[in-house]
């Protein structure tokens, strides 16, 4: 069986009178060769109508099912145009292969597949499946917010049902680990605010506003929202990955057996970690991000550290500080439930990981920026 | 008699484990052969050498009359279109319908029109024996005997000549496991296939292996029909065979 030599296969196609022709296949009707022969094939075929017809596979070196079924179509299309077709000098491999295929095409071809539906049904139908699947996906997310505060409430009640130490494990990694790119986003955006601002406040001579605008833009609003969605992106996709995987390997099947609550064992130390660990690294960012400012200012309006320093002690009132802070474990509360939610809705193959960490980091960004918003409106109407 | 594959002195190591040692077996044309073994006796490692997934430290193997530890990136194309392999999970791809798997190859290789590749789909659905409905389901929605047979049936999308099975009856219930073994046996006759399977089913050695190979100590312990590896008194083949799930079956007669 070495590698035989291929010939193309082609097709000679001669009409001898009015009510007879001569068809002849050769070469090798291989799957790869095939692809330029059926145009022929059919040109051929709609030419014959009527006709009595000798197709000559004497010819033909090595066939396979490809190939074979175009001969069959072949065969079923002349036979529709009133032809009556004749093989002759098929080889065994032709005549066992053409039974075979024949045999195995005919089978199940009763049990039609349904009519296609009309594009118009098809589209109600699907709008129709998807506010479904809306309503019941808040549904079973409500129950999981729920099933998961009786958790917190029994841990509180039981204070040993804490897992401190996957709590402490959580936290270092959605808190410790993240502190470089805090730190590098926090910067830049100190930066970014601190160039934008210096530009404006130069025309009016009023260089030192530009520590007002830093110290309060960042440490109320850019800090918790840019840490936020950094840990959304980070954090958040990883715990729908880790939950996501572990239901697809039965782990957390095998947890339930054993009586370890996947909300008490998986969710509550998540959830609890990212609390923790979110207002510290928002403080964090406050100060990563005023220091980018800081330099900027130094280097473009000269203002020294010294009076930057001064100046941000005056007009920095501490509560724009704790109201930035006291969001966070908000976002983080949000954050961890549409993380870990969506990592229990994984599915059975692994495209649905894909899938629900996408909506997972999609649905935490915006619910971090939605809540900020109500977060504005309330403390607006309050007054601080 | 045509010889299939050829392997002499396959070495293999991982880091410090040495998994063959010298293993040589022949599969010829038209059988159904048989890789058994112990688990970690390297049946599975064996079949991924035969597949191109993994490269023997020292020996040679020839798959098809191709010298596999030295083929060209060609070679190793013609070579990997001869062949059809159903993995031990099925390996369908899950973005993917049934029909998309078994047709994927086609679509791929050939320039063949979409109506023909969806009459080879449903010609090779028919052969292993799926309903029609099958075709537009997505693995995860498959039982695990359908898994199977759909992964079969991608593996005979392009008419191979040799098939590869890694455990193709582990995971099915008696009846399934059966009704596989038949279904191989039939698409063997009816299709004239080479193929080599790596199992540990006994009942599938009783009644559908033709010739086997038993790994152990890092070596073939044995080769041939049942009887000739019966004969054999390796304390392995004594364990797999003359052990009590052995025995029951022996005294039924088979």
């Amino acid at each position: 069986m070495t590698e035989t030599r291929t010939l193309l296969p082609h097709l000679a196609c001669v009409k001898t009178s009015s009510e007879a022709a001569v068809l002849a296949s050769r070469g090798d009707w291989h799957a790869d060769l095939l692809g330029a022969l059926k145009p022929s094939l059919q040109k051929c075929i709609r030419a014959l109508h009527n006709v009595a017809l000798q197709w000559d596979v004497s010819e033909i070196g090595w066939i396979d099912t490809a190939g074979m079924l175009l001969h069959i179509q072949a065969l079923e299309q002349l036979q529709n145009q009133g032809c009556t077709v004749e093989f002759r000098g098929q080889s065994q491999d032709f005549a066992r292969l053409y039974d075979l295929l024949q045999k195995y095409r005919m089978a199940g071809a009763s049990s039609e597949r349904p009519a296609q539906r009309s594009a118009i049904v098809s589209i109600l139908d699907d709008i129709g499946k998807r506010y479904v699947g809306v309503w019941y996906t808040l549904a079973n997310f409500l129950a999981f917010i729920g099933e998961n505060f009786v958790h917190f409430l029994y841990s509180l009640r039981h204070p040993g049902a804490f897992r401190i130490k996957a709590i402490i494990k959580n936290i270092d990694d959605a808190g410790f680990k993240a502190l470089p790119i805090i730190a590098l986003t926090s910067f830049l955006i100190g930066v970014v605010i601190a160039y934008q601002g210096a530009v404006q406040l130069e025309k009016f001579g009023a260089n030192i506003f530009i520590v007002d605008m830093i110290g309060i833009s960042i440490t109320r609003e850019l800090a918790p929202l840019i840490t936020a969605i950094v840990v959304a992106g980070r954090t958040g996709s990883s715990y729908t990955a880790q939950l996501g995987v572990m239901k697809l390997t039965e782990e957390i099947d095998a947890m339930r057996t054993m009586g370890f609550d996947p909300h008490r064992f998986l969710v509550l130390p998540r959830m609890i970690a990212l609390m923790l660990a979110l207002p510290l690294l928002i403080f964090f960012a406050d100060i990563i991000g005023i220091a980018g400012g800081m330099l900027i200012s130094n280097l473009h309006l000269n203002i020294s550290f010294h009076e930057f320093l001064h100046r941000l002690q005056n007009v920095l009132a501490v509560k724009h500080v704790w109201i930035g802070i006291g969001k966070g474990p908000f976002f983080a509360w949000l954050i961890a439930v549409v993380g870990c939610f969506n990592g229990f809705q994984v599915a059975r193959d692994t495209e649905s990981i894909g899938r629900y960490t996408t909506i997972s980091v999609v649905y935490a960004i915006f619910l971090v920026i939605a809540c900020d918003a109500v977060f504005s409106v309330i403390l607006t109407g309050l007054g601080i | 008699m045509t010889v299939v594959i050829k392997a002499r002195d396959i070495v293999t190591r991982f880091g410090d484990n040495v998994v063959h040692d010298g293993v040589s077996l022949t599969v010829n044309a038209g059988e159904i052969y048989g890789l058994l073994g112990g688990s970690g006796s390297g049946k599975s490692t064996l079949l991924r050498e035969f597949i191109l997934l993994l490269r023997p430290h020292a020996g040679s193997i020839r798959v098809l009359d191709y010298d596999v530890m030295a083929l060209s990136p060609f070679q190793a194309e013609q070579l990997r279109r001869r062949w059809g392999i159903l993995f031990q999970s099925g390996a369908l791809y899950s973005s993917l319908t049934v029909a998309e798997n078994i047709a994927v190859m086609l679509q791929e290789y050939t320039d063949l029109s979409s109506d023909v590749i969806a009459d080879i789909v449903h010609i090779k659905l028919n052969m292993v024996g799926l309903p029609e409905h099958a075709a537009d389901l997505y693995p995860a929605e498959l039982s695990g005997g359908m898994i199977k047979r759909a992964g079969l049936a991608r593996a005979l999308a392009m008419d191979p000549e040799l098939l590869f099975l890694d455990e193709p009856t582990s995971g099915l219930d008696p009846v399934s496991a059966e009704g596989f073994d038949k279904l191989i046996m039939e698409l063997r006759d009816i299709l004239g296939l080479t193929v080599v399977m790596v199992t540990h089913d006994l009942d599938s050695i009783w009644t559908i292996v033709d010739r086997f190979a038993v790994l152990g100590d890092k070596k073939v312990v044995a080769e041939g029909d049942l009887d000739t590896v019966m004969k054999s008194q390796h304390p392995i083949i004594d364990a797999f065979f003359k052990g009590e799930r052995g025995h029951i079956r022996s005294r039924h007669g088979n």
